[in-house]
């Protein structure tokens, strides 16, 4: 199976082990990531808030790419890439106003996007197109014993993704590691923002959010959060200290991307999934699962 | 009398202004000079209203005085007005079927925007109704006697009071319900708004009245499977399912219920509150009060084997495995559906909680609690058998919300008011919160029962319910209780309510089998699956289909007071029906003629009526009058094009389309 | 910031919003919104906001636009779309904020206070020069114009970013960042004009 890759800003910084460990996962799967060429950032909040379109220009611009190398759907693995690439499909769409505009902007760079591709998110790949059994079935790992938060994130399936999944209890990682053998805690909070987006402008918002969400996983005994999303990541691992700081709690809850803990049940080598990359260390969890 | 001199026909074409409907739109002093132009026309009129009695006088002066032997009037839908003018035109000695009316309005003035596009639509409309009248003939309507049986489907509140205005009226009454007993939802309620009677006080009289009325027939745990026929000559199949209990027998005592050893099944009649047997009889108000076996449940029916201690239990021996569901042919004269609704599925709403969290309950389940002979014996507790101490009722669950349905269920905000009264009653010390974004009292005495409550110290907030979450275990204060997020929008403020029990007002649906119901019954469904009046206003209880009427919720949410007082109306239709001995039909259907038939009898399987039978002597099809509906589908399978339809034969139709297009 | 003085400004502002929000997909839903206060009851930053969500809608229906933007209700929505999956409306609310974020910037019209615009800018300054985000660039830059004390706050967690190689300090630049410049030029040379 083929897909057009979008890896995203985060990919080449904070969120590189997430970039490692979707390859990682999808070799062992047999899945073939082709990068889109040259692909620009997808514009992300910032561009909606300054230029409209602007915004759905520069986000369609890796659409024309894609479009060009192959009729392949494209895949993202950060849930803020895959709303602002589905979003600006979907409007493109729903608006033939809009798909003119925007068209008529790509043109000044010799591009063009008639509107063909699909925009998914690697989580509903995985588990459509491959399917939970599947993985299962090439797990050379059990994760038996391990307690895991999954933490979907605010925008894993909106404002476009309702037909995949839920909009306020999405599950569809749940039965994943559930068949991957770990158990998967309520996590009532699994859709709730984590405030990465305002942790600069407006810290005192955004930590409390953070902490509220570490809250959760530590009440429901979890031994790890599982993400989709580097911004997700980023605020529960690296803001852990900050919220201690602020709130007098003592959290060190590991936080990994669901790709690496997927990864290291396939058997991937923990250094490709980036494991050793993380902030509060995962070796405890990682050393619960039997051998 | 003027007449034609020279045997062509003589055409009136009368053009309504319908007020400014069709005028504000259509030039209509142009579409009659164009109108009078065309061949035949021997006079062309304009009238601000047809359909009042001087238009219709117009029309019938022109006939007596000018010779006019064709009529075409241009103004409204056929649907509206059509038999207005038939009878204007009979009445003055003309066949009612030598008039064609043409839809200048619904299909012109109302949905073209250019008034110069939709007089030139006009015109040609017009133009097809003129060409198409000179070829019509005169025909005579066939009278075929009138069924006066009648057929109700539905046994709840509205089924319940159409059945007994009907059977009273002295008429035999074929009540059809699904479950094993009539009552329907009002069963299941405690008390009724805004007077709060009893539900059960006011409605057990009626199940028992219809039980025991001579001609009520009733058929529970019964459904209708197939309608052929056609007003005052329906011939209905009906499924009686088996029971596996011979209802003759069976003494409504009991005694097989406590000895079933299937003990397990949720009690729908209690929400699934409780558990019942497998033999079981749903309440003890049931009417028959006779027992019926679960066939998913028993053990014997499911596995074919089980201790039978219902069969030991039963004295009059009326429990019999080998029963099998027996099918019914009834004939009537006319029918009334009165299917009911169903609730809104409140899982749908993750965020609400319902089925995650234990004290997130259905309005449904809320009646059951607070009713006496329900699963906590009227006792209004907490899954935990706390009673609670304070109460969220959250409107609007499912309702006005495009996600789900987009109208306003409109007995929730009295239901829910119901409840708080029933909470206070029960539990004075009890906070009661209404989350709710308008209140809708509109029925009489509804506005005097919402100030009532106000007076009763309920808290009322007007916002919507953004989620319910169960409280932090952190803090101290609210630890065990739902928090309900909602914005106060009078103050602007988002508040956190603290509570013990969440009911959630859950919105009122169509049945999940509305479609298919009115599909079998030949009438329409809105989109939300409500079954379509034939006009809103003056036909609220008629369908398209002769003499079939619907009342209740099927047509629409409604509460108990407007659902009796459709019933009434739906009987008041059905009896004004077979009170005639005799029903006339419309003489549009098909005739073959036997000489020119050669017999190959494609017609006669073809036809969905039945109404083509083939006659040996004749050595020809021939069709049965009463029968035939006037679908038109022998007429295009012949290939020797033997079969006319009267009213659209090929001439006809022709000449039509020539007008539409010229 | 500058500040709406006249009523015609104010007009205006509220004009050039309606118009905006009708060409949007889906934007004439704003006109059927019931003020239930769904979205407002379900924002998670919404006790941070001058006013909620649903007030915004009211200022639109009231023709005071102008009043939200006095505030930081805009600048406090991390767009996480809750109230736009939950609005029984159907009004795409998260697209209304972003929509008065483009007529706070166009018309600088930003509380002194609020330092997500900055962010913006900074954000977008970055991938119009790179076609990518860097954001250690992005970051530092915000640090030194805005906010000086993030530095220590976020030294400890920068450092082992660092250290695991997840904070680069060079930029990727993508081979069609003209592109990039281009398509910012023809859009800007589309735009009215603020007059």
């Amino acid at each position: 199976m083929k897909y057009s890759y979008f890896p995203g800003c985060s990919s080449e910084a904070t969120g590189k082990t997430y970039d490692m460990s979707a390859k990682a996962v999808c070799e062992k799967l047999g899945v073939e990531l082709v990068e889109i060429d040259d692909w620009n950032c997808c514009g992300a909040t910032s561009y909606f808030s300054a230029r409209e379109l602007l915004s759905f220009a520069i986000s369609a611009r890796n659409l024309a790419i894609a479009e060009q190398m192959g009729p392949e759907d494209v895949v993202c693995t950060c849930n803020s890439c895959w709303t602002i690439l589905a979003k600006t499909n979907a409007y493109m769409a729903e608006s033939p106003h809009l798909a003119e505009e925007v068209n008529d902007a790509l043109a000044q760079i010799g591009k063009s996007y008639s509107g063909s591709l699909k925009v998914r998110h690697i989580a509903e790949v995985l588990i459509n197109d491959i399917g939970v059994e599947a993985i299962a079935e090439k797990a050379t790992r059990r994760l038996t014993g391990i307690k895991v938060a999954p933490y979907y994130g605010c925008q894993f399936t909106r404002p476009m993704g309702g037909d995949w999944d839920d909009f306020e209890f999405p599950k569809i990682l749940d039965g994943l590691f559930e068949a991957l053998g770990a158990t998967v805690v309520p996590y009532v909070m699994r859709s709730k923002c984590c405030g990465g987006t305002m942790m600069l402008t407006a810290p005192e918002g955004a930590l409390k959010m953070c902490h509220d969400l570490l809250q959760c996983a530590v009440d429901d005994q979890a031994d790890a959060i599982v993400c989709a999303c580097p911004l997700c990541e980023m605020s529960l691992e690296g803001y852990q200290p900050r919220v201690n700081s602020k709130f007098g709690t003592s959290f060190n809850i590991p936080v990994m991307y669901f790709t690496q803990l997927v990864g290291y049940a396939l058997g991937c080598d923990p250094k490709d999934l980036g494991l050793d990359k993380q902030i509060v260390s995962v070796d405890k969890v990682l050393a619960s699962v039997p051998a | 009398m003027a007449e034609s001199t020279n045997g062509e026909p003589r055409i009136g074409v009368y053009v309504c202004d319908c007020g400014t409907n069709i005028a504000g739109k259509v030039d209509v002093p142009a579409v009659v000079e164009f109108a009078g132009s065309l061949p035949h026309v021997a006079v062309a009129r304009e009238y601000k209203y047809m359909c009042s009695d001087p238009g219709q006088e117009i029309i019938q002066k022109d006939i007596k005085e000018m010779g006019i032997d064709r009529v075409v009037v241009a103004a409204c839908s056929p649907t509206m007005h059509e038999p207005t003018f038939r009878k204007a035109v009979q009445s003055a000695g003309l066949n009612q079927f030598l008039f064609q009316m043409a839809n200048i309005r619904e299909h012109d003035s109302w949905v073209t925007e250019d008034p110069v596009e939709a007089t030139e639509k006009a015109k040609h409309i017009i133009d097809a109704a003129v060409h198409r009248v000179v070829f019509q003939e005169p025909l005579e309507a066939i009278e075929v006697p009138m069924n006066s049986d009648v057929l109700v489907v539905g046994g709840g509140i509205a089924g319940i009071e159409a059945a007994l205005k009907m059977a009273d009226a002295g008429h035999t009454v074929h009540l059809v319900e699904r479950d094993p007993s009539i009552g329907g939802h009002m069963a299941q309620f405690d008390k009724t708004f805004p007077t709060l009677d009893c539900s059960a006080c006011i409605l057990t009289p009626k199940m028992s009245a219809v039980g025991k009325h001579p001609n009520i027939k009733l058929h529970t745990y019964s459904e209708v499977t197939e309608v052929d026929g056609y007003v005052g000559n329906f011939k209905v199949k009906v499924n009686k399912k088996a029971r596996y209990v011979d209802i003759d027998k069976c003494t409504g005592c009991m005694l097989c219920t406590e000895q079933c050893v299937v003990a397990k099944v949720p009690n729908e009649f209690n929400e699934s509150l409780d558990n019942r047997r497998a033999a079981y009889i749903p309440f003890p108000q049931a009417v028959p009060l006779r027992a019926t076996i679960d066939p998913e449940r028993c053990l014997q029916l499911t596995r074919g084997k089980c201790k039978q201690t219902c069969v030991e239990a039963c004295g009059p021996g009326a429990i019999d495995f080998e029963q099998k569901d027996e099918l019914v042919e009834l004939e009537v004269g006319a029918i009334i559906i009165t299917t009911g609704y169903q609730t809104f599925d409140n899982e749908r709403i993750a965020r609400y909680g319902y089925g995650q969290l234990p004290d997130v309950i259905s309005s449904l389940e809320f009646e059951r609690i607070s009713n006496a002979s329900g699963p906590t014996g009227g006792e209004i507790v907490c899954k935990n058998g706390e009673k609670p101490r304070s109460v969220a009722i959250l409107h609007c669950v499912g309702s006005r919300d495009e996600n789900y349905n987009e109208y306003c269920s409109r007995v929730c905000c009295m239901y829910s008011l119901k409840f708080s009264h029933l909470i206070k009653e029960h539990l004075p010390e009890t906070e009661v919160y209404q989350c709710y974004i308008d209140m809708r009292c509109f029925g009489k005495g509804y506005e005097e029962f919402y100030k009532r409550l106000m007076n009763e110290g309920v808290v009322f907030i007007r916002g919507r319910a953004a989620e319910v979450t169960a409280a932090s275990k952190r803090q101290a204060e609210t630890e065990g209780k739902l928090l309900v997020t909602v914005e106060d929008t009078l103050l602007g403020v988002v508040r956190h309510l603290p509570v013990d029990m969440v009911i959630l007002s859950s919105a009122l649906q169509a049945q999940p089998d509305a479609k298919e119901v009115a599909q079998l019954f030949g009438f329409g469904c809105s989109s939300a699956g409500f079954y379509i009046e034939r006009h809103p206003k003056l036909e609220p209880v008629s369908t398209v289909t002769d003499g079939i009427f619907i009342a209740g919720c099927c047509q629409g949410p409604k509460d108990i007071p407007d659902t009796v007082a459709q019933a009434g109306a739906a009987a008041a239709g059905a009896l004004a029906l077979v009170d005639n001995r005799t029903v006339k039909i419309e003489p549009t259907i098909s005739y073959i003629d036997p000489e020119k038939c050669s017999g190959c009898h494609i017609c006669v399987g073809l036809c969905p009526h039945n109404a083509i039978v083939y006659d040996a002597e004749l050595d020809a099809a021939q069709v049965i009058e009463a029968a035939c509906k006037g679908c038109g589908v022998c007429v295009s399978a012949c290939g020797s094009n033997v079969p006319v339809q009267r009213g659209f034969t090929d001439e006809q139709i022709f000449a039509e389309i020539e007008g539409a297009l010229a | 910031m500058a500040e709406l003085t006249t009523t015609a400004q104010k007009k205006h502002l509220h004009e050039v919003f309606c118009k905006d929000v009708m060409s949007m997909p889906e934007g004439s839903k704003i006109k059927q919104c019931q003020q239930c206060g769904a979205c407002s009851g379900s924002c998670p930053t919404g006790y941070l906001m001058d006013r909620g969500p649903r007030e915004v809608i009211a200022a639109f229906r009231a023709g005071m636009i102008d009043e939200i933007l006095k505030g930081n209700t805009i600048w406090m929505c991390t767009s996480c779309y809750s109230c736009t999956v939950r609005c029984p409306a159907d009004i795409r609310i998260t697209d209304l904020m972003y929509e008065l974020k483009r007529l706070a910037i166009k018309y600088d019209l930003i509380p002194r206070d609020a330092k997500a615009p900055a962010l913006t800018k900074y954000f977008i300054d970055s991938v119009q020069k790179h076609g990518r985000n860097h954001e250690t660039e992005m970051l530092s830059k915000f640090m030194a114009t805005k906010d000086w004390s993030l530095g220590p706050k976020f030294g400890v967690m920068g450092m082992k970013l660092f250290a695991a190689g997840r904070m680069p300090l060079t930029a990727t630049d993508i081979k069609g960042k003209d592109e990039i410049r281009k398509l910012a030029e023809y859009v800007e040379s589309k735009e009215v004009a603020v007059p």
